[in-house]
């Protein structure tokens, strides 16, 4: 490798970047989430399924749990809780790259950027997975009793939890998309990539569970943070490549 | 002779290594005792494991900039290498701890953290395996492989310094740096981690020039 190479790898990611861009930018990822919603909207069948999903999954740990009779201890009440919310966001990204039909992609290829596109889907799933988050939580601590402490901690690690799922699990799911045998491929990138942000959702949930102060978690919220932020730049950087094909 | 220089001094290297590191005296220490010299074998899997997938996504990037089927042999070439690396420190951790702390695996964030990283680069695999067009193949291996990267680094140098952990040098516990103030380790272990990335380096591009050759010989039947 050269210093010639070097050079060329230096402006590969540079991207063109203007105040007025910027604006351009949003714009497209607000029409763009707005596109997302109202599709998801008229087809209510793809929503109400995932609904579904999550509340059936819930009854069948609370049905399969109340055999045993007794309250479930709370590491296992937060990990059974993360690995539902596992389960239902790589169900629910897995299809937002695939519904999207051919034509429909070269049409978005020749009005927005790709940034615009994987920003927007970013924000879309996100969303989507928050409330569905939200609504499993609401279900979850019906059936099966709510031991949270600190609640306010609980939901914005939620929150949190939503936002890295869906950073990691868009790309992922465009990759997949792109394959021939795509479900497995899902769950076969998803998974790994997804783990040391469970490990932290984890942690920090079973500290708000336990009821320990904000400061006992700031170190790992810092670094769910940090995390996000390397997932989603380097989303950001490496659509563009991916839709292409 | 002028370009293979390189091949001779890690073959010296790792001899140096093999008998320099059994036979050299080291510090006694407690439970350690003479699995300290895991030190030259273990570690610096790691150092050119490090080394041989940062040049394996350097490759990648430059195929997404270039695309041509030279860079994807090599990106994926050198990431086969550091795969092997990498399973490689985990077995020599593995057996290490199976005579310093009495288990073959226990769970602890350093040790599970490398898993999950191989894990990572298992998908990268199975990604490769599971296009037929070759195109395809190769730029969206490229794009998951800086993905995996960029996932898969934290894992290793951030995410166990954050919590404690039984692995020397992290949590409080003794690392070489603590060991051999009296530096004797110091001159085994850098010609260690040298002679291992370069033997990491030579495999790969052993591995490289047949899969090339592979790719002619396959060009020439279909012509």
């Amino acid at each position: 490798m050269g210093v010639r190479a070097i050079r060329r790898l230096g402006c590969i990611f540079a991207v063109p970047f203007t105040s007025q861009a910027a604006v351009l930018l949003l714009r497209e990822i607000w029409y763009l989430i707005q596109k997302d919603f109202r599709l998801e909207w008229r087809q209510r069948a793809a929503l109400n399924g995932m609904l579904l999903y999550v509340g059936s999954t819930v009854f069948v740990c609370y049905l399969s749990f109340s055999l045993r009779g007794g309250e479930l201890p709370a590491p296992a009440w937060n990990a059974l809780f993360w690995i539902i919310l596992l389960f239902t966001a790589v169900n629910a990204v897995a299809k937002g790259f695939l519904q999207e039909s051919r034509g429909r992609l070269l049409y978005y290829y020749t009005l927005v950027r790709p940034q615009a596109v994987i920003l927007a889907k970013i924000a879309y799933n996100a969303l989507l997975l928050l409330g569905l988050a939200l609504v499993g939580l609401g279900v979850y601590a019906m059936v099966l009793g709510n031991p949270v402490q600190q609640m306010p901690l609980f939901v914005g690690n939620v929150l949190l939890g939503a936002l890295g799922f869906a950073t990691t699990l868009t790309l992922v799911s465009g990759i997949a998309a792109k394959a021939t045998n795509s479900s497995t491929l899902m769950a076969v990138l998803g998974f790994p990539l997804m783990i040391p942000m469970l490990l932290l959702l984890i942690k920090v949930s079973k500290n708000a569970l336990d009821g320990l102060e904000f400061e006992a978690s700031r170190n790992a919220l810092l670094t769910l943070v940090a995390l996000n932020l390397i997932v989603g730049a380097v989303s950001y950087l490496l659509f563009p490549f991916l839709w292409r094909s | 002779m002028k370009k293979n220089w390189w091949k001779a001094l890690a073959v010296l290297l790792l001899l140096y290594t093999a008998v320099a590191g059994l036979l050299m005296p080291v510090p006694r220490l407690a439970i350690l005792n003479e699995t300290i010299r895991n030190l030259y074998f273990h570690v610096p899997m790691w150092f050119g494991m490090t080394i041989i997938l940062t040049t394996s996504v350097v490759y990648s990037a430059l195929y997404l900039r270039n695309p041509s089927a030279r860079l994807d042999t090599k990106s994926h070439e050198f990431a086969k290498t550091g795969i092997l690396m990498g399973l490689v420190g985990l077995a020599t951790g593995s057996l290490w701890a199976r005579f310093t702390w009495g288990t073959w695996w226990t769970s602890d964030p350093k040790l599970n953290g490398a898993a999950i990283a191989m894990l990572i680069y298992g998908a990268y695999l199975v990604l490769r395996s599971s296009f037929n067009d070759e195109q395809q193949r190769a730029r969206i291996s490229a794009i998951y492989n800086i993905f995996a990267f960029a996932a898969a680094m934290p894992l290793f140098y951030i995410l166990p310094r954050l919590t404690d952990s039984l692995h020397p040098g992290a949590g409080g516990n003794p690392a070489f740096a603590r060991y051999d103030l009296d530096s004797d380790m110091r001159m085994v272990f850098y010609p260690a981690v040298i002679g291992w990335t370069l033997l990491g380096l030579w495999l790969s591009q052993l591995s490289v020039r047949t899969s090339l050759l592979k790719q002619k010989m396959y060009e020439k039947q279909l012509a």
